[in-house]
Parts: structure tokens; sequence; C-alpha cells
């Protein structure tokens, strides 16, 4: 875990720390904090994405790259995808390029969800993880 | 004592009209005894963030598939699945779900599959219950526990493996139900979906393409029968017919709509679908937008 940023280390201990159903509260909670778009990406949310019927919406701002900002937005009927953008969120917006980019690829396993989620869809956080590293390289 | 079908006008021109229930009749019978609402959905945490009051989550990955083989629970986990859900073997079950109920009618063929008989899907799924503000609750409801027998298995009717593709290509007709980029080959998965991929491209050879959600109107209701009877006409008027998707819930939606709806009495769903044959070594493959032909044999 020496790669993660600390704020992202957390959150893995949290989930390490529950078992089961409330693993799946803690991700719902998750999906709860979410925040809103900032005003200035409502508009650009609101375009789909072609050949794309994912729900979520993903801006990163890296003109500062010692504070990388991720803005994440899904609909609310799809909370398991708001879960994942939260985790991401809040376990590395504001960050360096260079920490996230040393996130590994694999950490979500540590979240030991693949029990309570199907782990073909949580590797859907792991595709996210991906697209945020993609506008950092 | 089965529970009257629901009488909406429109479901009266489908085969097993009994099969569908609407919002209204649902919202007019929730705590009838003898009727459980079961919801299963593609996201995990929906029925956790409302369900339908009274309503019990059925997971098509944690419940209904064994956790160690890629194989549907047996007898032994249904009857304790079902128990432990509250659901008794002359219950009505009707079974709703997100994405025009993909996964509530994977769910109800499973229940098939055990043979439980009075199980019925509500039209349009969770998404037409929400659009028209009904009610949702966060409670999960404390059902005592029932004593569901144990009963076997019997995948021979509505499930087809592998091997069983194999040997009918070019007797049995296959309807392929995934979108067309997927039917054609140029993707080898869903869109955003790369996870469940394949190595492989393109369809089973002799496969038509008849995408699922011809099925479904824009509100996520089925179609009438006449748009139906259009869509499916000439699939229909074949004797027997294998219908895959990419891991068997898009052709669990095709297959309700075959069986119930339209009334054809040799549907099977092969389940193992493309994630197994994409997979397969030394199985034919047809590309691009034509069937293709089966191979001769050796």
């Amino acid at each position: 875990m020496a790669e993660m940023p600390e704020s992202l280390a957390e959150i893995v201990e949290d989930f390490a720390a529950v078992d089961g159903q409330n693993k799946l509260q803690l991700l719902l909670e998750f999906s709860r904090e979410l925040p809103e778009l900032p005003a200035h990406l409502e508009q650009a949310a609101m375009e789909p994405v072609p050949e794309c019927q994912s729900p979520l919406f993903l801006s990163v701002d890296s003109a500062d790259t010692d504070h990388v900002q991720l803005y994440f937005s899904a609909p609310p009927e799809a909370p398991t995808t708001r879960g994942f953008a939260s985790i991401l969120h809040q376990g590395l917006h504001g960050h360096s390029a260079r920490a996230i980019l040393d996130v590994p690829d694999d950490f979500y396993l540590a979240l030991g969800l693949g029990d309570a989620v199907s782990p073909l869809r949580l590797r859907g956080m792991s595709a996210m993880l991906t697209r945020i590293k993609r506008h950092l390289r | 004592m089965p529970i009257a079908a629901d009488p909406t006008p429109t479901f009266a021109d489908y085969e097993h009209p009994d099969r569908l229930v609407s919002t209204q009749w649902l919202s007019a019978h929730i705590g009838t005894p003898g009727l459980k609402v079961v919801e299963s959905d593609e996201d995990v945490l929906l029925y956790d963030v409302g369900h339908i009051p009274g309503a019990v989550k059925v997971d098509w990955h944690l419940d209904l598939n064994d956790p160690v083989e890629r194989d549907y629970i047996d007898g032994e986990q249904f009857a304790a699945l079902m128990s432990r859900k509250g659901i008794s073997r002359d219950d009505t079950v009707v079974i709703y779900g997100d994405k025009s109920n993909w996964w509530a009618a994977y769910a109800l063929w499973v229940f098939t599959l055990f043979g439980h008989e009075d199980v019925r899907l509500l039209d349009g799924g969770r998404d037409a219950w929400l659009a028209e503000n009904r009610e949702t609750t966060l409670d999960v409801p404390d059902s005592p526990v029932t004593e569901y027998p144990v009963v076997e298995r019997d995948d021979a009717p509505i499930r087809a493996y592998a091997s069983d593709v194999l040997s009918s290509l070019g007797t049995i007709p296959l309807i392929d139900v995934r979108s067309p980029a997927e039917y054609t080959g140029e993707r080898t998965h869903m869109p955003d979906y790369p996870e469940e991929g394949a190595l492989r491209g393109g369809h089973i050879p002799t496969a038509v393409s008849i995408p699922w959600a011809k099925a479904a109107a824009a509100d996520g209701r089925f179609r009438t029968r006449a748009e139906l009877d259009e869509i499916y006409g000439e699939i229909v008027a074949q004797e027997k017919v294998i219908a895959y998707c990419r891991i068997g819930e898009r052709s669990s939606h095709t297959w309700f709509v075959l069986t119930h709806l339209l009334g054809h009495s040799s549907v099977r769903n092969y389940d193992g679908s493309w994630t197994e044959w994409g997979n397969a070594v030394r199985v034919p493959i047809a590309r691009g937008d034509e069937p293709g032909d089966a191979p001769s044999k050796q």
C-alpha cells in the first residue's frame, strides 16, 4: 500500500474493516457523498459520450500537476458507479499527477468487494482509474 | 391458490397474459397474502436506495450463481434462498428490476429452471415504478422463514449448453440478441463492459441478429403483441429456437418475450453465450452482417 496516497489507503482500510452487507452499506454511503459537479462542467456532462453507454461523466483538470482536480458525475439510478467514483474522488482529488499514476491498477482488489459486487463489474472501478491515468500521461 | 391475473386489456393480446403485471395492479395488490415481490438489478446498490414496499432483493451474482463454478445454484441452494427470502413454493412471485428488466427476466428464467410455477414480471420494471412516483421504502421486510421444498434444477427444457449449440448448428435456429457491433465482430464486448469481453469477435454461424432492445418500448415496457409479431414472426415460426447474448441476461429477456408473450414452447437460453463461445478453442465463428453457414460436418 506504500504507493497509495494516504486518503485512498484509509478508504481501503475502512472497507477492509467491515464485511459482507456492511461493505455494501459503506459503498452506499460513498455514493451519497459524491459531490455535485461545478457549474462550468454541468453542460459538458449533459452531452452524451459517443458509443458509450456508461453513465459516468469524468473530467480531469491537470493544469496544476501537483494538485489534479477530479470531477465525476453519475445518475442516481447507478449508485454503484457513483460509489466507485466517490471513492476515487475522496481518495485522489487534489493529489499530484505522479501520485495518481502510481496508484496500483488493481488497488480495488484490496477493498474486498469482490464477493458483494460481481468481480467483473468491480473491474469497472479499475477502468475508471485507467481513464483518469490516461488524461495524465 | 394462485392470485388472479392482472386483467389489463393490452396484456390479453399476449399468449400468457398472466405472466405480466402492471404498476397499477402491483400497487393495488401489495401485501396480498401469497404475493411476494422480488427486486433483481444489475446495480447491486439500487435496492438499498429504495424499493417497492415489501420487496426482497435477489442478486443475480450472489444469490443465483454458484460461488465457485460457472453454473447456477442447485436445488438445495435454491430452496435455502427461497426460505430465507420468505417465499413459498405456491406463492405468486412478481419480479422487477433495472435496465428494462434484464436481470429480472434472468431471475425469472432461473426460477423457471426450478419449476417455480407462478412467477411474473412487472411490466416496465423499476424505472416505470419510479417514473410514476409510486411509493418506495428503505425497509427490508423481515419475512418469516418458509419451508421451500428442494426441487432439482431441470435445465433441459429451457437451457442450452455449448455442446447442444455446436451439435445442432444448421438445424436449430439461433438468435443473437447482442448489439449489432457485437454481432458483426467489430466489438468483443458491450460498450463500457470491456471486462466481460471475449478473445474473438463475431457470432455463432447461422445466428440471426435481433437485438433484445427491439422488444422494449421507450418507457421500458414490452412492445405490443402486433409489434412483437412483426419483429419475431420468422423466429416464432421455427419449431425450436436457442437465444444467446454475452452472459445470458439479455437473452433471458428475449426468452421471456418468445416464451410468454408470443407463446413459443421450445425456446432455450444459451447462458454460456459469447463469453463462452468467443473464448472457446476450435468452434466456428462468423463475422460481419450475414448469419453465415453452418460448417459442413467432418
